[in-house]
C-alpha cells in the first residue's frame, strides 16, 4: 500500500508549549485512518503543520513523494490535500449550489478560466454531491441560513467537489445530532470507497472512529503513544491510561 | 537630494539637530498614537478621526493665543473640552459601530473626520497657525545645534501626560475596568462592567489625549484644518509597528517615527512630507505582513 | 430577460443620449452624473463584491488623466517644454491630430492604469481588511504630492490640456457621450462578469478569503484582475473629465482623495454594496443630494456631505438595496427557509433516511 502522507519527526512549539513532539506517521493510500487523543494532545496542530497553516520547527512532511513542509496552504490544496475545519468554513452569503461551483478543483486553471461559464457537467456533479450529502433540498438557501450540521455536511460536500487525494477531517461528528451521526459515517465510508478519497480523521467519539478507522494514531502530550487498529488501540493500556489520566 | 545626503555626512552636527528635533516632536506622536491604541485594543476602533482631534486641540491653543492667554492654560481647557466632545462622538456615533464590520467603524470615523476637517476649514481658515508659547531658544554646540526651549517643556508636559494616563490606567478603577473590557468584553459585562459606559469612556479619554498632543503640537509646529489625516496616518504607523499593547513599543516606534520624518523631510525636500509618510507606512505594513508570512498569519 | 427589464434598460439608455439634447445647460452636471456612476461601479468591485474596501481608487482617475495628457501633448509638443511654460506654449495641431491625440490618450490612460493596478497591487494584497483601506488612503494622497513635486508633468502647476478644435456646444456633446458610453460599457461589462466564475470567485474571496486560499483558489490572480478591471475603466474616465475640465492639477482635479475618492465609497454604500444596481442607485442619488446641498448649503455643503456618510454607515449600512433585499429576499432570487413547522418537517424527514 502506497503511503500517501509521510509525517517524518515534526515538532511544533509555540513559547514555552510543546504542541507536536519528534512525530512520525503514515497515511496509507485509500484507506481511513484515525487520530486520537485526549485533549490537547496536539492533534489540530499536526493537521495545521500538515495542510501548511503552521511551519514546523523541524522534521518534514512529504506527500506523494513531495515535500511539503514549507507549501503554503494555497499551493497544498491544489496538490490534492484538502482539510476541514471543527467550527465550519463555507461561504455564508453565498446559496449552497454557489458554495460548491467554487468548489471545483483549481489545479490547471489559466487566466482565461476566470471568466468562462461553468459547463453541464459541473453543475450536475453540484447536484450529484449535494444529494450525496442530503441537502439537495436546501441548495437554493443561503449557506449562512443553514444550521450548524447542515453546514458541515456543506463543507463536507465542498471539500468532496474539490476532487482531493486525500481529505483531512478536523472532528466531523462534533456538534452533531446523534440522530444524523450514522448518516455521516456512512457518507464518510462511501466517499473512501466508491470515491476512492484517503480520509484522515480526527476523532473524539470512539464510536464512530473505532468503526470507522482502518488504522488509528494516538497522541498523548504531543508525542506519539500508539498506533494500531482499532481492536489493538482499544486494548492498548497506554492509550486508556492517557485517557483516563488526563481526566 | 544628492546636495542634502552630501551635506548630512558633511556635517555631523545637522544629523544632530534632526534627531533632536525628530525626538522631541515624536514624543508628541506618542501620545495620539497611545490613544489610538487604547481605542483600538479596546474597542477594536481604528479611529481615522485621531489627527483631527489632535488639530481641534491645536485650535483651542491658537484660540487662546489671539486672546492674548498663554497657551499653557489650553491644556487643560483642551483636555476638559476634548473629552465632552470625545464623549459625545461616542454616543452619536461610534457607540454604533462597534462589534460590526471593521470597515463601518473604519468608514464612521473617516466620515466624521471629513465633517471635522472641512468644519474646522470651515471656521478657521485653511492657513497654517501656531500659538506661540512665547519661550526662548538654547544653542548647543556653539549655535550649530538650536532647540527652542518650547519643545524641551513639550517634551516634558507629554512625559508627564503620558505618566498620568498610564497610572490612572493602572491604579484607579475605570483604569482596570478598561483593562478587563479590553481583554474580553463579555467576562467583564457578566461580572458587572458597563461596558458601554467603559467605551465612553476610553474614547472620550482618547479624545482628551489626542486634544492635550494638539496643544503641544501647535505650541512647537503648526495645524492647519487638513493636517489631520496625517497625524492619523502617523499614529496609525506607530500602532502597527508596536503592535497593541506595547507601550514602550509605542513611545520608541514614535520617536522613531519622528526622526524618520525629519531626515526624509530634509533630504527629499518639505513638500513631499505627506509621501514620505505614506512610504514610511507602506514599509512599515510591508514589514508586518513579512514577518505575518514568516508565522503564516495574514495581517488582519 | 424579463421585458420589463429590457424596457427599463432602453429606456435609461433613451435618456442618457437625450439629455444633452433636451436640457444642454446641464450637459457636464449628467456627464459627471455618469462619471460617479462609473466611480461607485468600479469601486464595488473591489469593496462590495470582493470585500477588499479600498480608499484609494482615486489614484487610477488621476493617473489616468496624467497619462492621456502626456500622451495627447506629446502628440505636438515635447512634454517638458510645454508643462514648463503653463499654457503659453503656443501650438499648431490639425484638428484630425488632436482627435488622434484624444484616442491615443483614453486608451493609453485605461492600460497605464492597469500596469499601475498590477503593480500596485503586489505591494498592497497582501494586506486585508483595515490595513488595506489605510494602504489604499496613503497611496492616493501619496501621489498627489508626488505627482505635484514632478516638474516634468508640471508639477503643482498642472497642464493645460490642449484646446478643442471646434465649437464649445460641440465640445461639450462630444465629451459627454464619451463618458455616457464608458459608463454604460462598464455597467455592462460587469453585468457579463459577475454571471461567469469571476463574480463568484470575488464573492468567495470576501466571505472567507481563508478558505479560499485553503481549496486552492488563485486568489492573486482574482484581486489582481479585479483591482486591473477597475483601474481600467476609472483611468479611462479619468483621462476624459481631464479634456473636460481642460486644465489638469494634482490635488484638487486628478487626485482628489478625501473628496471624490471617499466619494466612491459613500455611493456604494448608500445605494447598497456588493449588488449591480446599488452602485447606480447611490451615486445617482448622491450627486442629486450633492447638487443640492451646493445651491442651498454653499459653504457648508462638504461638511453636510461628510455627515451623510456618516448617517449611512452608522444608521444604514446595507444600502437602499440591502435593505430591500432584506425586506423582500424572493424578488431577488434570494431563498429564504419556510417558517418553522415546514422546515422542521423536512430535517425529520432527513434525518429518518
Amino acid at each position: 500500500m502506497r503511503t500517501l502522507i509521510d509525517v517524518r519527526n515534526v515538532s511544533k512549539s509555540f513559547g514555552g508549549v510543546i504542541a507536536n513532539h519528534d512525530i512520525s506517521l503514515k497515511v496509507p493510500e485509500g484507506e481511513i485512518t484515525g487520530l486520537i487523543g485526549p485533549n490537547g494532545s496536539g492533534k489540530t496542530t499536526l493537521f495545521n503543520c500538515i495542510v501548511g497553516d503552521q511551519l514546523t520547527d523541524s522534521g518534514s512532511i512529504v506527500f506523494q513523494e513531495k515535500e511539503i513542509t514549507t507549501l503554503t496552504v494555497q499551493k497544498i490544496a491544489r496538490l490534492g490535500l484538502l482539510r476541514t475545519f471543527q467550527q465550519t468554513h463555507i461561504y455564508a452569503n453565498m446559496n449552497c449550489i454557489q458554495n460548491m461551483l467554487i468548489s471545483v478543483p483549481h489545479r490547471t486553471e489559466k487566466y482565461v478560466d476566470m471568466f468562462r461559464p461553468y459547463r453541464r457537467e459541473v453543475y450536475e456533479r453540484v447536484d450529484e454531491l449535494l444529494e450525496f450529502v442530503g441537502l439537495y433540498s436546501k441548495r437554493k438557501l443561503q449557506a449562512g441560513d443553514l444550521s450548524f450540521g447542515q453546514q458541515k455536511l456543506l463543507e463536507f460536500a465542498m471539500a468532496l467537489m474539490n476532487d482531493p487525494k486525500v481529505l483531512l477531517l478536523d472532528e466531523p461528528t462534533a456538534g452533531i445530532n446523534p440522530t444524523l451521526i450514522n448518516g455521516l459515517i456512512d457518507r464518510l465510508k462511501r466517499a473512501n470507497k466508491e470515491l476512492g478519497i484517503t480520509l484522515f480523521v480526527i476523532e473524539h467519539n470512539m464510536r464512530v472512529i473505532m468503526n470507522l478507522a482502518e488504522h488509528i494514531y494516538c497522541l498523548a502530550h504531543g508525542e506519539l503513544l500508539a498506533q494500531g487498529t482499532p481492536d489493538e488501540i482499544q486494548h492498548d493500556q497506554r492509550v486508556i491510561d492517557a485517557y483516563l489520566g488526563a481526566h | 537630494m544628492l546636495d542634502n545626503l552630501s551635506l548630512l555626512i558633511q556635517a555631523p552636527l545637522l544629523n544632530i539637530q534632526l534627531l533632536l528635533d525628530g525626538l522631541l516632536i515624536g514624543a508628541i506622536f506618542a501620545l495620539a498614537a497611545y490613544g489610538l491604541a487604547l481605542v483600538w485594543g479596546v474597542m477594536n476602533v481604528k479611529n481615522l478621526a485621531q489627527g483631527d482631534f489632535v488639530i481641534m486641540g491645536g485650535y483651542i491653543a491658537t484660540s487662546f493665543a489671539q486672546h492674548d492667554i498663554h497657551p499653557f492654560f489650553a491644556l487643560p481647557a483642551a483636555i476638559v473640552l476634548m473629552f465632552g466632545f470625545g464623549w459625545l462622538c461616542y454616543v452619536s456615533i461610534i457607540r454604533r459601530v462597534i462589534g460590526r464590520d471593521i470597515f463601518v467603524s473604519l468608514l464612521a470615523t473617516f466620515g466624521l473626520a471629513l465633517v471635522l476637517q472641512q468644519a474646522l476649514n470651515l471656521i478657521f481658515g485653511s492657513d497654517v497657525q501656531t500659538a506661540d508659547a512665547g519661550f526662548k531658544t538654547r544653542f548647543f554646540f556653539g549655535g550649530q545645534v538650536t532647540v527652542a526651549d518650547t519643545k524641551f517643556i513639550a517634551l516634558v508636559l507629554a512625559g508627564v501626560l503620558a505618566a498620568c494616563v498610564v497610572l490612572f490606567m493602572k491604579k484607579s478603577r475605570m483604569g482596570k475596568a478598561i483593562r478587563a473590557t479590553a481583554q474580553d468584553a463579555r467576562a467583564a459585562r457578566v461580572l458587572g462592567v458597563n461596558t458601554d459606559q467603559v467605551y465612553a469612556f476610553t474614547f472620550a479619554l482618547n479624545s482628551a489625549i489626542c486634544g492635550a498632543a494638539g496643544v503641544l503640537v501647535a505650541m512647537i509646529w503648526v495645524i492647519q484644518p487638513y493636517y489631520g489625516i496625517v497625524h492619523s496616518i502617523r499614529s496609525f504607523i506607530i500602532v502597527v509597528l508596536a503592535g497593541l499593547g506595547n507601550l514602550p513599543g509605542v513611545i520608541f516606534g514614535a520617536l522613531f517615527l519622528g526622526s524618520a520624518e525629519q531626515f526624509s523631510s530634509f533630504i527629499f525636500g518639505a513638500e513631499f512630507q505627506v509621501a514620505s509618510v505614506v512610504c514610511i507606512l507602506v514599509l512599515v505594513l510591508i514589514y508586518r505582513q513579512v514577518q505575518s508570512a514568516r508565522h503564516r498569519q495574514v495581517v488582519e | 430577460m424579463k421585458p420589463s427589464v429590457i424596457a427599463l434598460y432602453v429606456g435609461i439608455v433613451l435618456a442618457g443620449i437625450a439629455a444633452p439634447l433636451v436640457i444642454p445647460n446641464y450637459t457636464f452636471q449628467i456627464a459627471v452624473l455618469w462619471m460617479m456612476i462609473l466611480f461607485a461601479l468600479t469601486w464595488d468591485i473591489m469593496g462590495g463584491q470582493m470585500g477588499y474596501n479600498s480608499l484609494g481608487n482615486i489614484f487610477f482617475f488621476g493617473a489616468g488623466m496624467y497619462i492621456s495628457a502626456v500622451v495627447q501633448v506629446a502628440q505636438f509638443a515635447p512634454v517638458g517644454e510645454y508643462t514648463a511654460a503653463f499654457g503659453a506654449y503656443q501650438v499648431e495641431f490639425t484638428d484630425a491630430q488632436y482627435y488622434t491625440g484624444l484616442a491615443l490618450g483614453i486608451v493609453a490612460a485605461g492600460i497605464g492604469a492597469i500596469f499601475c493596478a498590477v503593480i500596485l497591487g503586489a505591494c498592497v494584497f497582501g494586506l486585508r481588511g483595515p490595513y488595506f483601506a489605510i494602504g489604499t488612503l496613503g497611496l492616493a494622497l501619496a501621489a498627489a504630492e508626488l505627482v505635484g513635486g514632478w516638474e516634468w508633468v508640471g508639477g503643482g502647476g498642472g497642464i493645460s490640456m490642449p484646446v478643442f478644435p471646434g465649437d464649445p456646444d460641440v465640445r461639450s456633446k462630444l465629451f459627454y457621450y464619451i463618458v455616457f458610453v464608458l459608463a454604460i460599457t462598464t455597467f455592462g461589462f460587469l453585468r457579463w462578469l459577475y454571471t461567469t466564475r469571476f463574480g463568484l470567485a470575488i464573492n468567495a474571496i470576501r466571505d472567507n478569503e481563508s478558505k479560499a486560499e485553503a481549496m486552492g483558489l488563485h486568489t492573486k490572480r482574482y484581486k489582481t484582475a479585479a483591482w486591473s478591471i477597475a483601474a481600467f475603466f476609472l483611468g479611462m474616465v479619468g483621462a476624459v473629465f481631464g479634456n473636460m475640465v481642460g486644465f489638469i492639477e494634482p490635488l484638487e482635479v486628478a487626485f482628489p482623495t478625501v473628496t471624490f475618492g471617499i466619494f466612491m465609497v459613500a455611493m456604494s454604500l448608500l445605494g447598497g454594496k456588493g449588488t449591480l444596481w446599488g452602485p447606480v442607485l447611490g451615486a445617482t442619488l448622491f450627486h442629486v443630494i450633492k447638487e443640492l446641498t451646493w445651491t442651498y448649503l454653499l459653504g457648508w455643503q462638504w461638511v453636510a456631505l461628510g455627515a451623510l456618510i456618516v448617517v449611512n454607515v452608522v444608521f444604514f449600512q446595507q444600502g437602499i438595496l440591502g435593505w430591500a433585499m432584506d425586506r423582500w429576499p424572493e424578488k431577488f432570487g434570494i431563498v429564504v427557509e419556510p417558517a418553522h413547522g415546514e422546515g422542521r418537517a423536512v430535517g425529520a424527514q432527513e434525518a429518518a433516511r
